[in-house]
């Protein structure tokens, strides 16, 4: 296959990425069905084009196809076949053709899911993925090529995957990730259709709202992925270092969960649509943020993509049509007449408002905090770093506020919610969470304000989130009635809440109950980490496929019985001499044994990096029942039942010209 | 006035959008010095070319300096090297030399292969005062006024560009003030 | 003293060893490793990709750890500690940044944003207070076209 095929493709699917920005949307703006219908072709062939480029590239990787300049910086032949394929994304060009690859097929989604949206609708949300479509095809085709060639010097090998690449984890992270920050695009397409047609209302929010979770949830998984690569591949048992790039990731996030949240509001009470729309505006810019941060060298980070002015330039430039015709549009176009609906100050609302509040205030901090570097260099005031003290000072705070009032507003109703039955509610969960609490403090061993904190709120949010389902699952009928009872999007939220917790236990538990040590060892020595004892049995040469290593072997000991035994490696890759330390990891639900292997000392004495981390597991399975809640509510019957509703109408109403969907829609 | 605040949100962006693009080209490694406007540090080191004598901080004194950071470790280093030598010859300023981190029999074959643009190399084998200076990577540039005061450092190679554009006008601005 | 019977008892010991090997930097306490720990997680490598100086395996992170080493053996405090390492490489290295003229917006970030959030609110409750307590009144029209759809509704059946 010639590698100019993939660029034709790229070429055509851009062209007709352009056609799906104009045809549709003038359609829908003039009234012309014809024009509408190109909408859905127009995307099949868009997505089809960009998945043969894909296609092209992944082939060239496949067949060791050197010529191609971009396999030749990150392949290798001696590259096993599953890095050489998720090579394809390890570097710029690639990654950046993943990302039109799912913003294509996010497209494709919309179009495939979205049969009882009003015509003029599904035009407009379908022309405006369009255009940052169009962005994305023109800033690859212009700067960012992945099919330019090296002829006629073709080299006999290439430069090799960088080995911290060569792993499980670039398999799923960035695809998980970019389906994330991408599908954010979908949210921010229906809110700019709903400024440019006017139709601002529940039923917007309702349509919206499946797409927000599912791009949430994969984003979700996506950060909980990176950030339990970076713990076992980066040989320091670190999960989060508040680096730019990391925060790049959690932005989107924060909002997106923000966003989730009031679009609930919007739906069910039909309020708080400008703030809605800001908010989809705001996350899908977010996205793009950081995607421009990453590559553009603007900030230092380990997990930065080359830099380079010039496409940083135009990248900034693109993000900066975007974000800014958006928020014109947006200024010009949201209502500011208010609906007139009237909510208690315990009401569903108001707690949902203050979520909005507390999560916009973590965003705003992580973006400010990520940025305010470049801010102070600007002015000439000096270079300063702002990394993990500042963050776990400031963002601590939120993120139990966050906690605590999520177990106060689990109980709130929709327009009032009588003071005295809340606080009343609120007691069984109190007592359970202090009793817990304690128990735990005591258990690991040692109070501190903080660890306090972040185990009382995990542990608050569970005993609500468990004690609400108890009184709505009561039933004159059974329990188990009661249970069946509740909607899928309930159970969704329980899941999402759950996890939430077990995230914070995890986070709250390894950082004030980890034990950490940096030990000289030589073969034979014992060292002590905690209640654990570990024995430097021996260390030795051993070969990989492409990489020669010392290979160390330790044994675990608890209260005299081994648990474990571990091989933490020194690995030096054949290409590029690289050095690279791959801990080993005993992995347990309630802790992690890691072992990495330092620097060597001397003959026989090696430096040994040991640690004890209690839930950490915690951390990223808290994330997969977030993203598990995020999935279930999507499956609820609400976006499922209408269809048939519709379908039945139709049936028996042939000429219906007026769907809007609303009806039924009260749950 | 609602509809004022609701244009607040691209007041934001475009702020944003102005750091950000000034952001763009910045190297965000090449740090300043931390001892701008200050004294070189006190040292007690020896010649790398005269082993037995002892050089101290007083050699900065008298007349503006280069203090040019190298090691024979450092291939940048050598990439700059016969644009030091330029310099030397053209007597535009003297340099001193920091053989940072090194051994001594390797640094001598290298100058005397390549040429000594120094007209003194402190030797600094375990980079003391390498690491007081703040140095972090070679090859790093000092610009050093007559009264030992440090005036700016560059961090990477000395090329024709660095030498008219940023160092030639810090040298020219130290003669003016003196 | 201890830390040299430490390494002693390390290197002699054969098999299991009943006493602890020393830390690759040698301490008096597992009190003053933890402070060692927690000092050179927050002190920035100058020259790497945005590390901290515990995970860097440049040469100046190992210099830096040295000289945090010495200092704290030397007895110096947190403070003085990373006084001297700004004062020769600059505040870049220091990852909690100072709170100064120019970094209080930074810090105060937080508190303002949860501050003008809770105005916020308080005025949505406030202004949702005087809204009345009825949704408004339908039109004749819309009230038509509400019989209408709820009786197509009924008519296709229970949803």
């Amino acid at each position: 296959m010639y590698p100019e095929l993939g660029q034709l493709a790229l070429i055509l699917a851009l062209l007709l990425a352009v056609l799906l920005s104009v045809v549709p949307l003038v359609g829908s703006l003039t009234g012309r069905d014809n024009l509408q219908a190109f909408a859905r072709p127009l995307t099949t062939g868009m997505f089809v084009f960009v998945g043969l480029a894909f296609a092209v590239l992944t082939h060239a990787f496949l067949t060791d196809d050197f010529s191609v300049a971009y396999v030749a910086n990150n392949s290798n032949s001696m590259l096993p076949w599953y890095y050489k394929f998720s090579a394809v994304w390890g570097g710029h060009e690639g990654s950046l053709l993943l990302w039109i690859l799912m913003l294509t097929g996010w497209t494709m989604a919309v179009a495939i899911f979205s049969r009882r949206l009003p015509a003029v609708m599904i035009s407009q949300v379908l022309s405006v993925l369009g255009m940052v479509s169009v962005g994305f095809m023109l800033f690859i085709v212009v700067t960012s090529n992945p099919f330019d060639r090296l002829l006629p010097n073709v080299p006999a090998d290439g430069a090799d995957l960088n080995p911290l690449l060569q792993d499980f984890g670039l398999i799923v992270h960035p695809p998980m990730l970019y389906m994330g920050y991408v599908g954010f695009a979908v949210a921010f397409a229906f809110a700019i259709a709903a400024l440019i047609n006017g139709r601002l209302d529940a039923a917007w929010a309702r349509w919206s709202r499946p797409w927000t979770t599912v791009a949430w949830s994969f984003l979700s998984v996506g950060i909980a992925l990176g950030s339990w690569w970076a713990y076992y591949e980066l040989g320091w048992g670190g999960w989060w270092f508040w680096d730019p790039v990391e925060n790049a990731s959690l932005l989107p996030w924060l909002s997106g969960t923000a966003l989730m949240h009031s679009l609930a509001v919007t739906e069910k009470r039909g309020v708080f649509k400008s703030w809605t729309v800001l908010l989809a505006i705001v996350t899908f810019a977010l996205s793009l943020l950081g995607t421009f941060l990453v590559r553009s060298g603007v900030l230092t980070s380990v997990h930065a993509f080359a830099s380079d002015p010039e496409r940083g330039t135009f990248l900034l430039i693109l993000l900066a049509i975007t974000v800014l015709a958006s928020l014109v549009l947006y200024a010009f176009r949201a209502p500011v007449v208010h609906v007139r609906s009237r909510y208690g100050s315990l009401s569903r609302e108001i707690f949902l408002l203050l979520n909005n509040v507390l999560l916009v205030s973590a965003t705003l901090l992580v973006a400010v905090g990520t940025l305010y570097p470049l801010v102070l260099d600007f002015f000439d005031l000096g270079k300063i770093s702002i990394g993990e003290p500042f963050f776990n000072l400031t963002f601590s705070p939120l993120a139990v506020a966050t906690g605590l009032l999520l177990g106060v507003g689990t109980f709130s109703r929709w327009k009032k919610t009588d003071g005295g039955w809340l606080a009343r509610k609120l007691l069984w969960p109190l007592a359970v969470s202090m009793l817990l609490s304690t128990a735990i403090m005591v258990g690991y061993g040692g109070f501190t304000p903080w660890a306090f904190l972040g185990v009382f709120t995990a542990v608050w949010v569970t005993s609500a989130t468990f004690w609400d389902l108890w009184d709505k699952s009561s039933s004159k009928k059974g329990r188990i009635h009661g249970l069946k009872r509740q909607s899928r999007s309930y159970y969704g939220m329980v899941l999402g809440h759950l996890g939430l917790a077990i995230t914070m236990a995890g986070a709250t538990v390894v950082s004030n109950y980890g034990i950490e040590r940096d030990v000289r060892m030589v073969p034979g020595d014992v060292a002590e980490v905690g209640d654990y004892q570990f024995l430097f049995v021996d260390i030795g040469e051993r070969r990989g496929q492409n990489f020669t290593a010392q290979y160390g072997t330790f044994e675990v000991m608890l209260d005299g019985k081994k648990v474990a035994e571990l091989h933490p490696e020194k690995r030096q890759y054949a290409v590029g001499m690289s050095v690279m330390t791959e801990a080993d990891i005993d992995a347990g639900l309630f802790r992690d044994i890691f072992v990495a292997v330092g620097e060597r000392i001397s003959d026989n004495a090696w430096a040994i990096r040991l640690q004890y981390k209690p839930l950490i597991r915690w951390l990223w399975l808290g994330a997969l029942f977030m993203a598990a809640g995020g999935f279930l509510a999507v499956s609820d019957r609400r976006y499922r039942i209408r269809e048939r509703a519709t379908e039945r109408a139709t049936a028996s109403q042939p000429a219906q010209k007026d769907d809007q969907g609303t009806a039924g829609a009260v749950s | 006035m609602k509809r004022l605040l609701l244009f607040l949100p691209l007041l934001v962006a475009v702020v944003v959008g102005v750091v950000l693009f000034a952001g763009i080209g910045k190297d965000p490694t090449k740090l300043d010095s931390a001892l701008i406007g200050k004294q070189i540090p006190a040292f007690s080191l020896k010649d790398l070319k005269q082993p037995e004598t002892t050089l101290d901080e007083g050699l900065f004194q008298g007349e503006i300096t280069l203090l040019n950071v190298w090691g024979t470790w450092c291939p940048a280093c050598r990439d700059e090297h016969d644009d030091l030598m330029k310099v030397a010859r053209e007597k535009k300023v003297a340099i001193i030399g920091l053989n940072y981190k090194d051994n001594r029999d390797d640094a001598l074959v290298w100058l005397d292969r390549l040429g000594d643009p120094y007209r003194t190399v402190i030797y600094d084998p375990k980079g003391t005062l390498g690491f007081d200076l703040g140095v972090y990577g070679a090859p790093e540039t000092f610009v050093i006024d007559a009264s030992g005061v440090v005036r700016y450092r560059h961090v990477g190679v000395v090329n024709d560009q660095v030498w008219e554009q940023i160092l030639l006008p810090v040298i020219n601005e130290a003669r003016e003030n003196g | 003293m201890l830390r040299m019977v430490c390494f002693l008892l390390a290197i002699t010991a054969s098999g299991y060893s009943v006493a602890d090997v020393s830390a690759v930097y040698g301490f008096e306490s597992r009190g003053e490793e933890q402070r060692y720990q927690n000092l050179i997680a927050e002190l920035r490598c100058p020259k790497c990709q945005n590390q901290n100086i515990a995970d860097s395996n440049s040469p100046i992170s190992k210099d830096m750890r040295n000289v945090v080493y010495q200092m704290m053996l030397d007895g110096a405090s947190n403070e003085e500690i990373v006084e001297s390492l700004v004062s020769r490489f600059g505040e870049f290295v220091k990852y909690k940044p100072d709170l100064d003229s120019r970094t209080f917006v930074l810090w105060a970030t937080p508190a303002i944003a949860v501050l003008v959030g809770l105005l916020v609110v308080a005025g949505v409750v406030v202004r949702s207070r005087r809204a009345g307590t009825a949704a408004p009144a339908l039109s004749s029209e819309e009230q038509a076209r509400i019989d209408k759809m709820l009786a197509e509704r009924n008519e296709g059946g229970s949803a």
